[in-house]
């Protein structure tokens, strides 16, 4: 049935021309017959031309379509063309074919222009920024009514996301940090060594991992496992309508969706710093003790002698800063998304990219302002 | 005419525990309209995916177009699926394109015709089912329910397949636009010389469109003919089903 193909032969005359269409004529065998229509349609001008169809197999609408619109053009170049069948199907779908037609018509679209593009690149930006804006403020008025009431708070909500994005994230996050750990002070007693600095890894690894990196890590590993959960799964209740069917049930998405959210990473966040910091000075410590050959013992005496509080308080205070960007871009993302499952693929990636983003700003923001203030 | 297009022979289906089909056989001719009826839950949808070769059964044969579907290679079956259309009860259009790119998605892939062509053969599509020529360029999530559906129609239309399965086609639809929605299937099927096979519960569409069906009850076909020939057997769901409304039908 479909293993056949369609042929098309010319035969010329002075003034004559005959086509003899022959085979199945199907959309899937047609672009060879396109071909030579579209090559020979430019060259014939007031001739009188016949299309012959007996021959023919089978016939589908799409070349119904493709012999209307060359007649249509050699009309205009003033050739006169007639259709022969001997069948009477096919002179029915024709006249069907012929009624139902657009010829000519184009769904391509306009592809704009560079400049243009710049520009609607730019606004698109200002917009999303502004849209941002104006998202947070939403965020922080809901904040705001919600814990006026101690009664209202959804513990419950609150406490299965703070399982979900921080407890369940635990693992993960302190065997990066571990190894973290292990590679910070491996490259460091390297270099220590050389001066006979060996005791210094411990100021090192202390300020480096309490301070920086552990709360760098813990927001860049939670914005990866929960900030694109929370943009894929805002982002799909948005497209199956089940945000608006919350709504016209009387429950308001911020309380019930975005804050238990962001409640519960600000939260857990603080906690999660916490395990990542013992587990990356461990690493550290297993390292100190196989390269430096320094006891854990005298690593944590030295550690409690040098390292002040206070380095560990500042890695502890970034946690809520983080949590709340992350989780309020996550669900920013979520809420951006369209009607389309192309757009939830979009903002999952956009609210990855940009809390990390967020994140490294907000934290060299910190530094400068810790460093100020002489803490 | 009357050449079976469709054959389904003993099929049995099972989910896990669950036994949809038992047994199952049914005939289905060229160029008739044929459905596919019982209660919710029957296994209408999953025979009707057994079909397309979406969904595996446990034993039995199935023979589509001339080939037995537990034996075909991936080339035939590849070939196979260019030969039908399929509209889901869902719609399934893909909603990252407009209406014009859904229609020509196929067209596109499978065919290497100019691109002004592949806009005339859109252009004709939309017209058929009804849509405006300016709806091309919308996308999924601005049409309303009727017209995704004559969309999603269009498209499994873009190949001009001979075979074409709809399920519940006029499920979520409002009678007046279910009853055009029956007009225009039963036009394209003359216009299109089309073989269709259908699910449905829509009494109406199953009075004015359908040729042939078979009512699966029980695991079981209950019934397999014309609609005359399936009211004429006693079986308590064929009774119900259709006596109940029976009044209203004639
Ligand atoms: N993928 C699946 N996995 C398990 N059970 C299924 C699956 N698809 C369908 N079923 C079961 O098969 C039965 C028939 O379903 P379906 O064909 O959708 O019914 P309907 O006749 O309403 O279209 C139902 O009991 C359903 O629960
Ligand atoms: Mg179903």
């Amino acid at each position: 049935m479909h293993s056949g193909s369609a042929k098309l032969i010319i035969e010329t005359g002075d003034d004559k021309y005959i086509f003899h269409f022959s085979g199945l004529l199907r959309v899937g065998n047609l672009d060879q017959i396109e071909t030579v229509l579209n090559a020979q349609e430019e060259c014939l001008v007031q001739k009188e031309i016949i299309l012959d169809f007996v021959e023919v197999d089978e016939l589908d609408s799409a070349a119904v379509l493709l012999i209307l619109s060359t007649m249509k053009k050699m009309q205009l170049q003033g050739c006169e063309s007639t259709l022969s069948f001997d069948n009477e199907e096919f002179e029915q779908l024709f006249k069907m074919v012929e009624k139902h037609a657009h010829l000519d018509t184009s769904f391509t679209c306009i592809v704009p222009s560079f400049v243009e593009k710049i520009g609607k690149k730019a606004s698109d930006r200002v917009k999303g920024l502004l849209q941002f804006l104006a998202f947070f403020g939403q965020l922080s008025m809901a904040m705001l009514l919600y814990l006026r009431s101690f009664r209202a708070i959804r513990w419950k909500e609150i406490v299965f996301e703070m399982n979900e994005s921080g407890i369940k994230a635990l693992g993960i996050i302190s065997l990066t940090m571990f190894l973290v750990g292990i590679v910070i002070a491996y490259q460091s007693s390297v270099q220590l060594k050389i001066y006979g600095a060996n005791i210094f890894i411990v100021d090192m690894l202390g300020i480096s991992i309490l301070r920086e990196l552990a709360p760098m890590l813990t927001a860049i590993v939670v914005a990866g496992r929960s900030g694109s959960a929370y943009a894929a799964q805002i982002g799909v209740m948005k497209i199956t309508e089940e945000l608006d069917a919350m709504r016209t049930m009387g429950f308001d998405p911020y309380a019930f969706l975005v804050l238990p959210r962001v409640l519960a990473l600000m939260l857990m966040m603080p906690i999660l710093i916490f395990f990542a910091d013992i587990m990356g000075v461990v690493g550290g410590m297993l390292i100190a003790h196989i390269e430096l050959g320094l006891s854990p013992t005298l690593f944590l005496e030295r550690f409690s002698n040098v390292i002040d509080i206070r380095h560990f308080w500042v890695g502890i205070v970034k946690g809520p800063f983080f949590a709340i960007l992350i989780a309020s871009i996550g669900v920013f993302r979520g809420l951006m998304v369209k009607n389309d499952t192309q757009s939830i693929g979009f903002n999952t990636t956009k609210s990855v990219v940009e809390s990390i983003f967020i994140v490294i700003i907000c934290d060299a923001i910190f530094s400068i302002f810790f460093t100020h203030m002489g803490i | 005419m009357m050449e079976p297009i469709i054959t389904v022979r003993d099929v049995t289906t099972r989910f896990g525990t669950n036994h949809v089909h038992d047994k199952l056989s049914l005939t289905i001719n060229q160029g008739e309209i044929y459905g596919l009826l019982g209660p919710s839950g029957c296994g209408k949808s999953t025979l009707m995916r057994e079909m397309i070769l979406l969904e595996n059964f446990e034993s039995g044969s199935i023979t589509l177009l001339g080939r037995d579907i537990n034996t075909i290679s991936a080339f035939e079956a590849q070939e196979l699926r260019k030969q039908w259309g399929v509209l889901f009860q869902s719609n399934a259009l893909f909603t990252s394109l407009s209406v014009a790119e859904n229609i020509s998605i196929a067209l596109k892939e499978y065919t290497s015709i100019s691109q002004k062509l592949i806009d005339e053969i859109v252009a004709f599509k939309i017209d058929i089912v009804g849509l405006k020529q300016s709806d091309g360029k919308l996308y999924p999530s601005q049409l309303s329910g009727g017209m995704k559906k004559k969309a999603a129609l269009a498209r499994a239309l873009a190949m001009d397949p001979k075979l074409l399965f709809l399920d519940e086609p006029t499920s979520g639809l409002d009678p007046i636009s279910a009853r055009e929605f029956d007009a225009l299937i039963v036009n394209l099927k003359e216009m299109l010389q089309l073989s269709i096979i259908m699910v449905s519960h829509d009494l109406n569409s199953i009075k004015t469109t359908l040729d042939r069906m078979a009512v699966i009850d029980h695991k079981k076909i209950a019934a397999e003919g014309t609609l005359d020939e399936v009211m004429a057997v006693t079986s308590p769901f064929i009774q119900t089903f259709f006596t109940t409304y029976s009044k209203h039908l004639r």
